[in-house]
């Protein structure tokens, strides 16, 4: 039996599963329930000056018929008074001193970040968070992105933090920037003992066509949102490998942003995270998710020879490369199992009008005939459009071939070491 | 272990619902709302947590789809096949208040059960042994329940049956379309690999071994033994040869071979879901004319109307308000004299009239085995053992459950009650012993 206990950054936890900090982490109830379902840790709804929330909060976008494939909300940090707060992480922890109780803090002052970090560490906390991450309203008032956009901020801000901790401090960052790394570096000088990322992108989530006032509508008006839910995994997950990848960057990751299940989860850390948070998918399906997440991560991990979470931790970041030291050379062309093709032709479609127009309807084909495409190898560039299209699993799958030519990257080209291979489909 | 032969009657037909491909679950499995207090769970008597089960089948986690469907009924391969869905689960699929296809769940369970068997992966272990032993008489699918919860708990356990099969009429009732009697025995034998269950066959409690010995035996008994033989239908020609009872033909059907030349029109009394069984499977072994004789109407049927459908589908035809009053012929049944009943069930004058029958399939009900149980100190309401909410009966240390307790229900009704008894009995012994 593989060992789900994880160790980020210092905060330990009986398994990678924390709650993010958002509304299924903003009452001792509820993050006791969840402990209860399975969650190995959770980070609190941020704390700070309570405020006062809109209605409505969320929106969300649905794509072909489902639901929630990303979601947004304009929602600020905990509006329940600091004094309740405390006092549910305190019962929090005694009840469960083996699972993960993280903090999210947002202040502005330092002598505010003093202030509740003793309090939180008072109260019990294992670890602190701090929220430079959101990306609406408390931006406005100079907290949240506002922090986590400046490098400068951030690792002051952290320094202070880390200065008044006791318990390892993580720095959850925002994406709503050009590049994740000087940000993440920012918050290793400023001392901090590992990153969260990610919080949510800046986003509007549509627009009320008959009103004409984008959503999620607040009366007549209407702001920007943060984004996140399925849709958001790749940004996260390009985010935290990015970082990962970084030789300067050496500090724990927690990853966040699309986690669904297991296999986004084994994702997460596949590229260097060695907790995963959740926020999204347990608003939509509740705790209960979590019961498939830790077997299929069991299994997942039994299957691939893993004792230990952190034996995965990174496994695939040095499959991330840059682009110009990608393998020219290496060709891959369509193929159709005519066994499995149900000649929807989606491919032929999408190849015509989207590719490099090298499937075909089969000639032989018509009313009584076969519908299975054919695939006109010596065009096919080997782009997937064809795959990704196909509804049928396993239908097309896309073959190595076999072109005689040594792979030969564009760095190596340009260094008049490396022949390339002829182009395909370009004229 | 096995002693079903292999050339049977029953091989001739194919499944009703076909095994999902991997596509097709995932399809289907990704249609579920995983809903939250969900209205199929309470509907499985077994309280199978289905939302979470489907879940993992869209994630890909097969095998712990498989276990989330064994920790509530280890019983969940065959009840995947033969449980009457379209009124438990499939029928409170929240999808249907909205005019949308129910999740086909008894399919998806087959998905995920099917490959665990394929796969050969066991969930459970027996606890460390307690010292003490059940006794369960019937080796049927309440039995075989309480025997392996029993060994979750560490007793030892021995089912006794008098058939030389096991399975109960899992094996030797069930519709060869839902399930054939082979892979019922696949069942048993994954249920017994938990170790620690002696299975006793051709013992016929009450004849080769007396309850009381089985009290002396056992610190427990539980009593799966199921119903008695085909009712009797007591009018005049009854004893001529070509008719029988409907249970003990389908058992011929299930476990040998049937020879069915010269019958031509085959009539099956009765309006239940045994006597639609009987009428599809004799269409299915190819009698063309196939009638249902029912003494009340269509729409009181007891038999489920999705069955009765299917049947209608594949050419069999009825007789409502109709009751036979003697069997006619020389020696073989010839045809049926029959009357037409009013609304109030009584013959109406004037509408005696023959049907063709060289084959008559009575399916009017299943005795009780009151006479087999008086011995053993329990009670009974209108042939039924009673038993409380644990299963426990009147007599201290003896529990029942599935048909001879429920007077007839489904396989996993047997299968949630045995596990229900086993529960019982472990804190019985705990307590008493
Ligand atoms: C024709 C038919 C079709 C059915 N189809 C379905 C279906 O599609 N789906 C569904 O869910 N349910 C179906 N049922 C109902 C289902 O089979 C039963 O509800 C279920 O098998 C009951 O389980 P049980 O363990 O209580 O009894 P049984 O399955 O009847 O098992 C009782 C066992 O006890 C043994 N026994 C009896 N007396 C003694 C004795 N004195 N000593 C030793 N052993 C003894 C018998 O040999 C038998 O093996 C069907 C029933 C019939 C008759
Ligand atoms: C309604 C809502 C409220 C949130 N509130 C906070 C918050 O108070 N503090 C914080 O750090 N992140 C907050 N987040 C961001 C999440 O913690 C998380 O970083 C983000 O949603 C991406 O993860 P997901 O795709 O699993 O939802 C919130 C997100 C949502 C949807
Ligand atoms: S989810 Fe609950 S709080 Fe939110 S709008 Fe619905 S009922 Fe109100």
């Amino acid at each position: 039996m593989p060992d789900l206990s994880t160790n980020c950054a210092g905060i330990r936890s009986p398994n990678p599963f924390w709650l993010a900090s958002a509304p299924p982490a903003n009452s001792g109830a509820q993050i006791q329930r969840a402990f209860d379902h399975g969650w190995g840790g959770a980070v609190w709804k941020t704390l700070g000056v309570p405020i006062q929330n809109v209605s409505s909060r969320f929106g969300a976008v649905d794509v072909r018929g489902t639901k929630a494939v990303g979601f947004n909300n304009i929602e600020l940090i905990t509006d329940r008074s600091l004094e309740v707060n405390f006092r549910e992480i305190y019962e929090t922890k005694k009840k469960y001193p083996k699972h993960a109780v993280v903090v999210s803090l947002m202040v502005e002052t330092r002598q505010e970040w003093k202030d509740i970090i003793k309090r939180s560490i008072d109260a019990g906390a294992d670890g602190l968070e701090l929220n430079f991450g959101c990306p609406h309203g408390m931006c406005e008032r100079g907290m949240g992105s506002a922090v986590g956009q400046e490098p400068k901020v951030n690792q002051e801000i952290t320094s202070w933090a880390v200065e008044y901790s006791s318990v390892p401090v993580l720095v959850k960052l925002t994406p709503n920037v050009g590049d994740i790394v000087p940000h993440g570096l920012a918050a290793q000088r400023g001392g901090a003992h590992g990153v969260a990322l990610i919080n949510t992108i800046k986003s509007i989530i549509g627009v009320d066509i008959d009103r004409m006032v984008p959503m999620p509508r607040v009366g007549g008006q209407s702001t920007n949102g943060g984004y996140c839910g399925s849709a958001v995994k790749p940004i996260a997950l390009h985010m935290v490998a990015q970082l990962a990848r970084s030789s300067e960057f050496e500090i724990p990751i927690s990853g966040i942003g699309g986690v669904a299940n297991w296999r986004d989860a084994v994702e997460f850390i596949l590229l260097g995270s060695s907790s995963v948070q959740v926020c999204t998918e347990v608003m939509l399906r509740g705790y209960r998710i979590v019961e498939d997440m830790i077997e299929g991560l069991t299994e997942y991990m039994s299957s691939h020879g893993f004792d230990t979470i952190d034996q995965m931790v990174g496994k695939a970041v040095s499959g991330y490369s840059e682009w110009g030291d990608l393998d020219l050379n290496y060709e891959t062309v369509a193929k159709i199992d005519a066994q499995a093709c149900i000649g929807c032709q989606l491919c032929v479609v999408a190849c015509h009008d989207g590719a490099h127009q090298c499937i075909h309807p089969n000639p032989q084909g018509g009313p009584s005939g076969s519908r299975v495409p054919i695939v006109d190898e010596s065009e096919c560039v080997g782009c997937n459009l064809c795959q990704i299209v196909c509804p049928v699993p396993g239908c097309i799958t896309m073959e190595e071939v076999d072109n005689g030519f040594t792979p030969g990257t564009w760095n190596q080209h340009m260094a008049g070491e490396a022949a390339l291979r002829p182009k395909k489909g370009a004229h | 272990m096995t002693k079903i032969a292999k050339e049977r009657a029953e091989n001739v037909f194919t499944d009703f619902k076909a095994a999902y491909t991997p596509q097709q679950a995932l399809v289907e499995a990704n249609r579920c709302l995983f809903c939250a207090d969900a209205p199929c769970i309470q509907a499985c008597p077994t309280g199978i947590e289905i939302p979470q089960f489907i879940r993992k089948i869209a994630t890909g986690n097969v095998k712990g789809s498989a276990r989330t469907i064994f920790d509530s009924n280890i019983l969940g391969m065959s009840c995947a096949r033969v449980c009457p869905v379209e009124v438990l689960c499939v029928g409170k699929c929240v999808y249907n208040e909205m005019g949308v296809p129910p999740i086909q769940i008894g399919k998806l369970q087959r998905y995920s059960t099917d490959h665990a068997f394929a796969e050969g992966w066991r969930f459970f272990e027996a606890a460390p042994d307690s010292g003490k032993s059940v006794g369960l008489v019937g080796a049927g699918p309440a039995s075989l329940a309480a025997a392996h919860e029993l060994r979750r708990h560490g007793h030892a356990c021995t089912i006794y049956d008098k058939r030389d099969v096991t399975g109960g009429l899992n094996t030797t009732g069930v519709a060869p379309y839902k399930m054939k009697a082979d892979r019922s025995e696949d069942e048993v034998e994954w249920v017994l690999g938990i170790g620690g269950i002696e299975v006793r066959t051709g013992v016929e409690v009450g004849r080769d071994v007396t309850w009381g010995e089985l009290l002396q035996a056992h610190d427990a008994l539980f009593v799966g033994v199921g119903l008695g033989p085909d009712t009797r239908l007591d009018v005049p020609g009854a004893d001529l040869s070509g008719i029988h009872g409907a249970v003990e033909a389908i058992e011929r059907v299930k476990l040998g071979t049937v020879d069915l030349s010269g019958v031509e029109h085959a009539v099956v009394v009765g309006g239940g879901n045994t006597a639609i069984d009987a009428v599809r499977e004799l269409r299915g072994l190819g009698v063309a004319d196939v009638t249902m004789l029912y003494r009340g109407t269509e729409p009181g049927m007891s038999g489920y109307a999705h069955e009765w459908s299917a049947a209608k589908d594949e050419g069999v035809r009825a007789r409502w308000q109709t009751q036979p009053v003697a069997f006619e012929g020389q020696g073989r049944v010839q045809s049926i004299r029959c009357v037409r009943l009013d609304q109030a069930k009584q013959p109406i004058a004037g509408s005696e009239h023959e049907v063709p029958a060289e084959l008559v399939l009575l399916a009017i009900g299943q005795s009780k085995l009151e006479a087999l149980l008086l011995g053993l100190g329990v009670t009974f309401e209108r042939g039924r053992v009673v038993v409380d909410e644990h299963q426990a009966t009147a007599r201290p240390g003896v529990y029942a459950g599935g048909d001879c307790a429920n007077g007839g229900k489904e396989v996993v009704n047997a299968a949630a009650e045995g596990k229900r008894a086993a529960l019982a009995i472990h804190e019985y012994i705990v307590r008493v012993t």
